[in-house]
């Protein structure tokens, strides 16, 4: 019951009765360690982010692809097979909503969780440079979608009796409108707060893009399509949408791929001061 | 404030020498914002010197500054006044050199969960800075100087508390730097791995000059790896010496811990009499007096009535806990 104890020396844990090596220290300020570069620092997030998706975002890629492939389905129930605004507008918007579910709504997430966890002081303290930490997981968010992507495009196109012929676009609306989708995604992500409602506003943003990217345009009142006119992810559904066409009008398949791409650069640009701030200011 | 003036004079760090010394802290406070809008001071002007080559400990209970602080080493949080000097470069103004000075590891491992151990370690490298031969280079060396191997291809998230710990402070050393400031860096760790954590440093120490700053709570491990140790409390650095020199402090008490079965026997003149002395934690009373004293009293404790109330009782010489509070430490919170 009782006992005597005398504070012991953890067997774990090696003395140090002798105070720090005796050699006098270098004078003058010790020289600085190089920073990483931005394209290899990219490089090695990406790649780091690319391996996470087999451990942790495969199921969820599979859930991004049934969505689209579900809500492809049901409207078939009310648009007939063959070219309409209408078949175009449910291929195009349910191929670019995986775009939107991935880049988007899973990249605020992780951003808002990494956030809240104290996740982003492991970047912090490393030599860095912001840019490529956002581009990074943007790019490799990004590239998950590709799979996905294609498959929902390619089975549209058999469901609706649509053209295969210039399904190469996906090269570029992916990208372009990943780039947009997945700066707006980290933005939500590192800007919010709170952990859930980083959650909540990637989830309103894939929600938008899907209600207002699935139905044809012409169909919605002028305020909603004005709404519509602000999602970044209705470029990527008009271009795609537009190459259907037995001559696609190529000017303004540019023309939308382009404002994907501005608004890539500015969300990006975005993201990246909203990383700044998430990182230093708490 | 007086306090903290007080105890860095106590210190026995010799005048601040930047050149000497691997960081150099002069009146650093930071306040924060507590959920009622009413700002708390985290930090209230600390002064500390750790000389270069040293393994500085930062104690103190949950809540004491300790994790502010260390944030403002690294160049995470700006102060609102003091300065911060790490190997000659001033981080208040130029907080972006730290990384490149030093390798933290903090707390959380959220950035690297997903990631294998193999990878967390070639990234880390990486993105410090790294080709990719050296960052595979070291991560090859440090996974088998921590006996790492058999798990490397395994992701952090499925790994044990402990582990994945181990795995983090494998990330910290790839990209090697003069100074880690590791934030309690064995926590859950079993016996063999917290052996391979004090090894690597010792390496460090003795091969290339490493300075380390380590956070912890742990009085045992502070006991056993410290150089020096600064004790914090309440935003302030309340002492600052060697672990035997705080000691012996309080050199001559030993302490006293009666623990009791349910309620203590207050009835009886010799426990009612030790009541206003001990500090109460539950079932458990703890003293500190003299070893004449403590001996008379387990005398008149086990062989009176009060035995029968009695669950346990132990008789232990002073630790860096009973040094903190003697010094007048307020908060409990120790890990043991």
């Amino acid at each position: 019951m009782g006992q005597v104890t005398m504070t012991a020396v953890s067997a774990a844990t090696p003395g140090h009765d002798a105070p720090a090596p005796a050699d006098p220290a270098p004078p003058g300020p010790a020289p600085l360690a190089p920073a990483a570069r931005l394209l290899p620092a990219l490089a090695a997030i990406y790649r780091a982010q690319l391996s996470r998706a087999r451990v942790a975002r495969m199921p969820l890629l599979f859930v991004a692809t049934f969505q689209s492939l579900g809500i492809m389905i049901m409207m078939r129930g009310v648009v007939s097979a063959g070219d309409s605004e209408a078949s175009r507008a449910v291929v195009a918007g349910s191929s670019v909503l995986v775009v939107a579910f991935v880049a988007l709504n899973l990249l605020a997430q992780y951003f808002g969780r990494l956030r809240a966890s104290g996740g982003l002081d492991h970047y912090a303290t490393l030599p860095v440079p912001p840019a490529a930490v956002v581009l990074g997981a943007a790019a490799a968010y990004a590239s998950f979608t590709v799979p996905g992507t294609v498959v929902t495009a390619a089975v549209g196109c058999a469901l609706y009796g649509l053209p295969w012929t210039h399904l190469w676009i996906l090269l570029a609306v992916v990208p372009l409108a990943g780039a947009a989708l997945s700066g707006l995604g980290a933005v939500c992500g590192l800007l919010a707060p709170k952990q859930e409602l980083a959650t909540l506003l990637g989830q309103l943003g894939m929600s938008a893009a899907l209600l207002l990217g699935v139905l044809p345009a012409s169909h919605f009142p002028e305020v909603i399509r004005w709404v519509r006119d602000l999602l970044p992810s209705t470029y990527g559904v008009e271009a795609f949408a537009r190459t259907f066409a037995a001559r696609p009008d190529w000017g303004n398949v540019l023309l939308d791929l382009a404002v994907c791409a501005g608004v890539g650069v500015v969300s990006l640009a975005a993201s990246t001061w909203a990383y700044r701030r998430a990182a230093t200011e708490r | 404030m007086s306090t903290t003036q007080s105890a860095a004079v106590a210190a026995p760090a010799p005048p601040a020498e930047t050149t000497a010394n691997a960081v150099t802290v002069r009146g650093l406070t930071r306040a924060y914002r507590s959920r009622r809008g009413a700002p708390v001071l985290a930090n209230r002007g600390i002064d500390l010197d750790v000389r270069r080559g040293e393994i500085f400990g930062l104690l103190g209970p949950n809540g004491a500054g300790k994790s502010t602080l260390v944030r403002q080493l690294t160049g995470l949080l700006r102060p609102d006044s003091g300065t911060v000097d790490v190997l000659g470069h001033d981080l208040v103004r130029q907080p972006s050199l730290a990384p490149r000075l030093l390798a933290h590891l903090g707390q959380e491992s959220s950035a690297l969960d997903e990631l294998t151990v193999a990878l967390a370690a070639e990234t880390t490298g990486r993105l410090r800075g790294l080709s990719r031969a050296r960052a595979r280079a070291e991560r090859d060396a440090v996974l088998a100087e921590l006996d790492l191997e058999p798990i490397a291809a395994r992701p952090l998230a499925k790994l044990s508390g402990g582990q994945r710990r181990l795995a983090c402070f494998a990330a910290a050393l790839v990209g090697e730097r003069p100074l880690l400031v590791l934030d309690e860096p064995t926590t859950g760790m079993d016996p063999v791995a917290r052996r391979a954590v004090w090894a690597a440093v010792d390496r460090r120490r003795a091969e290339r000059g490493t300075t380390v700053v380590l956070v912890t709570h742990n009085v045992i491990e502070a006991e056993t790896v410290l150089d020096r140790v600064a004790v914090i409390d309440e935003g302030r650095v309340i002492a600052c010496d060697t672990p035997g020199g705080l000691k012996a402090r309080v050199d001559g008490a030993v302490r006293l811990d009666l623990v009791w079965r349910d309620a203590p026997p207050a009835d009886l003149p010799v426990i009612a009499a030790l009541l206003p002395r001990a500090a109460v934690n539950g079932r458990r009373w703890t003293l500190r007096t003299d070893p004449d004293e403590a001996r008379e009293l387990v005398a008149a404790i086990t062989a009176g009535p009060a035995f029968a109330a009695l669950d346990d009782f132990s008789l232990s010489t002073p630790s860096l806990e009973d040094v903190y509070l003697v010094l007048g430490g307020r908060q409990h919170g120790w890990a043991k």
